[in-house]
């Protein structure tokens, strides 16, 4: 890589600063932002400043933040909160958990920020318990924040002032999204409730509330130290900064990236995540994990924004990137997610609890062979109706797997139904595993590592499986040292 | 710690922390990743087999501790800066790796084992 491709503001601090030492945020610019937005600006400055700088939400839906921000400073109340998104559960995200276990306290410094711009002064950052390490490193942050004065009571000799506490999630998807993880906050069951009215107005105990996720927070204080217009000159026409993406699966440099937005696909794969291992072929990647879609070798080009992404019926989501290879059967990989967010459903709205069994359950079937041109037909209109019917974020977007899937391999699909074929040789069901007659040796090496006993032949003959009794392990492919056994 | 009354004060303290930095900078300094990643793949004995390693040269060596470099498929990494020189990063450290980075690299300045390419510009205020 002779040019420099990633621009790290999210992730500027992580891996280069002790989590576990104020000072050592202090020394690279800490709390700067704070302290320019208390000393120098009102909150309205802030806010103009933050809509100025074209940020959106990293979380998912890429709301702007500062107009977010403007909604809830808008309502009068005595006290208003600023509630910290770190219910990171995107399967192959992971960008949220580095953030806060290498720099917490940029996280901490951008809700204050945003306190101070809403007019509030409570904060709590909603984490998962299954991330013990960053929560311990915010517990440190905060008490060593409170020790300097940077929280609390009368901030750097001001007015101003702002606490905070960390609440547990349970590990539940739908928390994520932003109505349910508030009234996971009360006590209640995480279930979203039906907006307007809107956190902004009435969120947390029913207070203006503001809902940020960890990586839009800690870009934040950048934006105020280097100015909106810094940040408004990287990135695309709608789109404007870095994006932080997880690179997983099929991929030579699994990690976490940082890239301006507007990059293309290609330049994220290849370049900077290396292609996939093995000098396999591309084949499609999974953005926005269970409620994103898959972008294919067709899509290489296709500059990385949120329009473009939801143009393909993909959403950026937490920046997940799950990369499949010419190995990976697109159908299974549908319906892995589709089984996923069946689990993750909390079932107050029937299009998302009944919905995503039946989708699962027809890819079920056409996976096992078993599906019709009918059950296409119906994963479509099923899919559709779904998405516009469902209550809350989860249910709107978990159809996304399947129609993504269909717009560029709908050919997988019907292969699986007419054909009865698995195209990538994953659908077990869909296998048959045979000996090539002139390319077997007869060394009874297979008969011996089948663990069902339903290879035959005698030495130096050539051997048969027997496909009623095969159960599709695979074993056997992995022994032969003659490429005599295919799968097809 | 004391508390930080005004703005002048976070700039002052930011500016002798980043002198009392400075005033190190003839040591060889030793970050180690301890992300929860990092950790799980043998970060920290990473760090104490280098640790022992100095102290066994008698080599005066800065370890310090951060986050996750981003490196998830070279973990453990270690970014190794020597005065006056660009920081290097090795990847897939394990414990007798990490020795001899020690006594290789930060004793003689011989790079061995595996560089981690590092392509990205990091943004400082």
């Amino acid at each position: 890589m002779a040019e420099k491709k990633q621009l790290r503001i999210a992730t500027r601090n992580s891996g280069f600063i002790d989590p576990e030492n104020i000072d050592s945020y202090i020394a690279v610019g800490g709390y700067l932002g704070l302290a320019k937005c208390i000393s120098e600006m009102t909150p309205e400055q802030v806010i103009e400043e933050m809509k100025n700088s074209g940020l959106r939400g990293r979380g998912g839906a890429g709301f702007p933040t500062g107009v977010k921000w403007g909604f809830a400073a808008k309502y009068q109340s005595d006290t208003k909160y600023v509630v910290c998104n770190a219910d990171e559960g995107d399967p192959g995200a992971f960008m949220d958990r580095a953030v806060l276990e290498g720099d917490p306290h940029s996280v901490l410094e951008a809700m204050a920020i945003g306190a101070y711009a809403i007019g509030g002064n409570k904060g709590t950052i909603y984490i998962r318990a299954e991330y013990p390490l960053a929560i311990e490193r915010l517990k440190i942050a905060i008490a060593q924040a409170e020790e300097k004065g940077l929280l609390g009571a009368n901030i750097l000799g001001s007015d101003f002032s702002f606490d905070l506490d960390i609440k547990y999630g349970a590990g539940a998807f739908v928390c994520g999204e932003e109505t349910a993880l508030i009234a996971s906050m009360e006590g209640s069951r995480g279930e979203p409730y039906t907006k307007p009215p809107f956190p902004a107005e009435a969120g947390y105990w029913d207070k203006p509330t503001i809902v940020n996720n960890v990586e839009t927070l800690s870009i934040i204080p950048a934006i105020l130290v280097k100015g909106a217009d810094w940040f408004n000159k990287i990135g695309s026409e709608t789109s404007k900064g870095t994006k932080v993406f997880a690179l997983a699966g099929k991929i030579k440099n699994v990690g976490l990236v940082e890239v301006p937005m507007g990059i293309t696909l290609q330049e994220v794969i290849m370049e900077v995540g290396g292609g996939c291992p093995g000098g396999k072929k591309f084949k499609a990647v999974q953005t926005g994990g269970p409620s994103g879609g898959a972008l294919t070798y067709k899509d290489l080009d296709a500059p990385i924004d949120y329009e473009n992404l939801i143009a393909r019926n993909s959403m950026m989501g937490s920046g997940g990137m799950i990369v499949m290879d010419e190995d990976d059967c697109m159908v299974a990989v549908a319906k892995f997610f589709l089984d996923f967010t069946m689990e993750e459903t909390c079932g107050k709205c029937t299009p998302c609890r009944i919905g995503s069994k039946r989708i699962y359950e027809t890819l079920d079937r056409i996976t096992m062979g078993q599906g019709t041109q009918e059950d296409i037909e119906k994963l479509k209109s099923l899919s559709v109706n779904i998405k516009d019917t469902a209550l809350c974020g989860l249910g709107q977007t978990m159809p996304n797997p399947v129609l993504s899937t269909m717009r560029v391999f709908e050919d997988e699909y019907t292969a699986h139904v007419v054909d009865k074929k698995c195209p990538a040789g994953v659908c077990s069901d869909l296998l048959e595993f045979t000996v090539v007659a002139d390319k077997c040796v007869g060394c009874t090496l297979c008969a011996k590592v089948c663990p069902v006993d339903c290879i035959s032949g005698a030495a130096k003959e050539v051997h048969v499986i027997d496909q009623a009794a095969c159960i599709k392990c695979g074993a056997c492919l992995d022994k032969c040292k003659f490429d005599a056994i295919i799968k097809q | 710690m004391a508390k930080i009354n005004s703005v002048a004060d976070l700039k002052k303290l930011r500016e002798d922390l980043q002198a009392a930095e400075q005033a190190k900078a003839g040591k060889p300094v030793v970050n180690v990743s301890l992300a929860t990643c990092s950790i799980a793949s043998g970060g920290k004995d990473v760090m104490a087999a280098m640790k022992e390693e100095a102290a066994a040269l008698s080599l005066d060596v800065e370890f310090v501790q951060s986050g996750c470099m981003t490196f998830c498929y070279a973990e453990p990494t270690v970014e190794v800066t020597l005065p006056g020189k660009e920081p290097v990063v090795f990847g897939f450290l394990d414990a007798e790796k990490a020795k001899a980075v020690i006594a290789k690299y930060v004793k003689e300045g011989e790079v061995v084992g595996d560089v981690v390419e590092t392509g990205f510009e990091r943004v400082v205020l």
